[in-house]
């Protein structure tokens, strides 16, 4: 085990998959010399050079298009978006091509190709600059999303996903790169699909990723002073979702709340609890709860962004109120 | 290799099995045989056979909506396109892509696209592919001239530069942007001063004389494979039919499609070959052959089952 951070963690999954795999190479913006603005690309053109860390225009919908080329001729495009809100930019690339590329040929063509970006608040960028995509992103047929938490599960999902032969979007979190953690030696991997509890409990069911999903540990050790034991699950991978280990968990406590930095408008917190009633009705004793962001755009002002953006004290705040 | 008399007959008989097909397709289409839309390239046949055979099957190709004939130049199965016309599980998609997606990555087709210019990074990434992998393959991507306004074009167009891909564009000026006159939506509209302007070698040819147009492309996949970079050519053409199937094409007037029509492509390489010595018999054989060849297209297909409603879930990830 090592102790670095989620950034640190991105970093090794990326030369440990380049070192083994010549068809692995990165594109994006500033990823060379200056090594990303969050460093995950750090000095890696060393090592590989700048044909395989490939710095790019600021023209997202091309380069975003040239990866998708790349991965059907058999290389492994990882391409990083500087921000999350510029796949909006890159929109008919991700959503149109290559999502729907193998679907439509038939399967004759596929796209290995890995996008990567920060998004999120949290830290008064703006509401250009502090979105969450994964609802509307899992909408969309043919794409895989992915959202770890932790410096362990970053490394094994990209690594994963670098593999997985197929469009992935890797949702990473503006505040989580410094977040420090152990993380294991050499390889291995986090299979797509597969949520994991963070912490057990038997009085309610936290539904988590990303950022929030520290939110939600935090929150449960406020409640178990409180007397009330939160079992929290990181789902880690949004599509596919993993609903057999939520379903389980909720059959055990019977209470759910989901909780995302994404607006809950038509969010996933809706989607998980739509399937929870769906697939096991009689398991909830109580209504179920979500908390994403209000419906505004993202503000800047820090009194402000915490009144839209969830907090742990509304995750505590909501689970009382469910008892 | 050039196009030699011999080769220019067999060339001719391709331009007339896309034509072919394309006639074929409309009368199905009228017979209410095929789902969506279908947007034809009759008079463009040059353009797809010229820069298509100056190719080799491994060099990459993408192209539009209006592809039918570039995939088929490419060598896409015409059993299998003529099932994706009509839906059939022996379609080269399966039922899945059908008119606008024809894919065969087999003969370099990575496919064509519904999205304007949305094909045009994916030719730009293969030609990347094959020069990070130091292969000779070429890339060629086509397009109407109604893509030049868009976004993801012009940035394309940067990288290919600065990256110095091995990549043709080949943008086939119809005139029409699909039912608007492009001179009326185009700041300049000799597209090929626009890529010039980004660094581009750039020309324009007559995109109805295959010929001229098999020598460009030629000459860029060379410079290409020699790692000059990439090419920009302009064919100038004429689509003889509407954007789409139903188009009213109240944009031109009767008179000038009957004008277009006396430079359309098959004719003048008719002309040509006679000039190069052929007989009206051989011309006469060749588009027997071509007929026959639609005919067990179009036999095969018609025979072929419709995919079962299971297939509706493969070839995705879920």
């Amino acid at each position: 085990m090592s102790n670095i951070t989620y950034a640190q963690a991105l970093n090794e999954a990326l030369r440990e998959e380049m070192k083994v795999d010549s068809r692995v190479f990165l594109m994006g913006e500033d990823i060379g010399h200056h090594g990303g603005i969050f460093r995950v690309t750090k000095d890696l053109i060393d090592e590989f050079g700048a044909d395989r860390v490939r710095d790019t225009p600021i023209s997202e919908s091309s380069f975003v298009g040239v990866g998708i080329g790349a991965a059907m001729v058999g290389l492994r495009p990882v391409v990083e978006l500087l921000f999350m809100d510029f796949a909006l930019v890159a929109a008919d690339q991700i959503v149109n091509q290559a999502a729907k590329l193998r679907y439509m040929s038939g399967g004759t063509v596929s796209i290995p190709m890995v996008v990567r970006a920060q998004q999120g608040g949290g830290r008064g960028n703006g509401a250009q600059h502090s979105q969450s995509f994964e609802t509307w992103l899992a909408q969309i047929p043919g794409l895989i999303i992915v959202a770890p938490s932790t410096p362990a599960d970053a490394k094994g999902l990209l690594k994963s996903s670098i593999r997985a032969g197929n469009p992935v979007i890797f949702i990473e979190h503006k505040l989580l790169y410094n977040i420090k953690g152990d993380v294991p030696e050499g390889d291995y991997s986090i299979p797509i699909g597969k949520a994991e509890i963070k912490r057990d409990g038997r009085d309610i069911t936290i539904v988590s990723y990303s950022r929030t999903l520290l939110f939600a540990l935090e929150a449960a050790k406020t409640l178990a002073q409180k007397g009330i034991e939160a079992e929290v699950i990181d789902l880690r991978t949004i599509e596919p979702l993993d609903m057999n280990t939520i379903l389980e968990s909720v059959k055990g406590t019977g209470r759910l709340l989901v909780v995302h930095e994404a607006h809950s408008n038509c969010g996933l917190g809706a989607e998980i609890i739509a399937r929870v009633y769906e697939q096991a009705p009689d398991t909830l004793i109580m209504p179920p709860r979500r908390l994403g962001a209000k419906h505004v755009p993202i503000p800047v002002a820090e009194s402000l962004e915490d009144a839209v953006l969830p907090q742990p004290a509304d995750i505590v705040n909501a689970v009382e109120a469910m008892f | 290799m050039p196009l030699t008399p011999e080769r220019l007959q067999d060339a001719y008989r391709q331009m007339l099995i896309i034509r072919k097909f394309e006639e074929t397709i409309r009368s199905l289409y009228q017979q209410g045989k095929i789902r969506g839309s279908f947007h034809p390239c009759v008079g463009q046949e040059a353009t797809a056979v010229g820069g298509c055979w100056a190719l080799r099957k491994d060099d990459y190709l993408t192209c539009t909506y209006r592809g039918h004939g570039q995939a088929i130049a490419k060598g896409l199965n015409l059993q299998a396109a003529m099932a994706e016309m009509l839906g059939k599980e022996t379609g080269c998609s399966k039922g899945k892509g059908g008119s606008m997606h024809f894919t065969d990555p087999s003969v370099g087709l990575l496919g064509a696209n519904a999205i304007v210019a949305g094909g045009v990074p994916h030719a730009a990434g293969a030609a990347l592919a094959s020069q990070l992998q130091k292969k000779d393959n070429v890339a060629i991507a086509y397009f109407g001239e109604g893509a030049v306004n868009q976004g993801v074009f012009l940035e394309s167009l940067n990288l290919a530069v600065i990256w110095k891909l091995p990549l043709i564009l080949v943008c086939e000026n119809n005139l029409y942007s699909e039912m608007s006159p492009s001179h009326e939506t185009t700041s300049v509209v000799e597209t090929y001063k626009r890529a010039a302007g980004f660094g581009f070698e750039a020309m324009q040819v007559d995109g109805n004389d295959i010929e001229a147009v098999y020598n460009a492309v030629e000459q860029a996949a060379a410079r290409a494979r020699a790692g000059g970079g990439p090419t920009y050519i302009e064919a100038m053409t004429y689509r003889l039919w509407g954007h789409m199937m139903g188009d009213p094409e109240i944009y031109r007037t009767k008179e000038e499609v009957a004008k277009a029509k006396e430079n359309e492509p098959i004719v003048r390489c008719g002309k040509r070959l006679i000039e190069l010595g052929c007989t009206d018999a051989d011309l006469s054989r060749l588009d027997g052959e071509a007929e026959a060849i639609i005919a067990a297209a179009l036999q095969f297909a018609e025979s072929s089952s419709a995919p079962q409603p299971a297939d509706a879930f493969t070839d995705v990830f879920i």
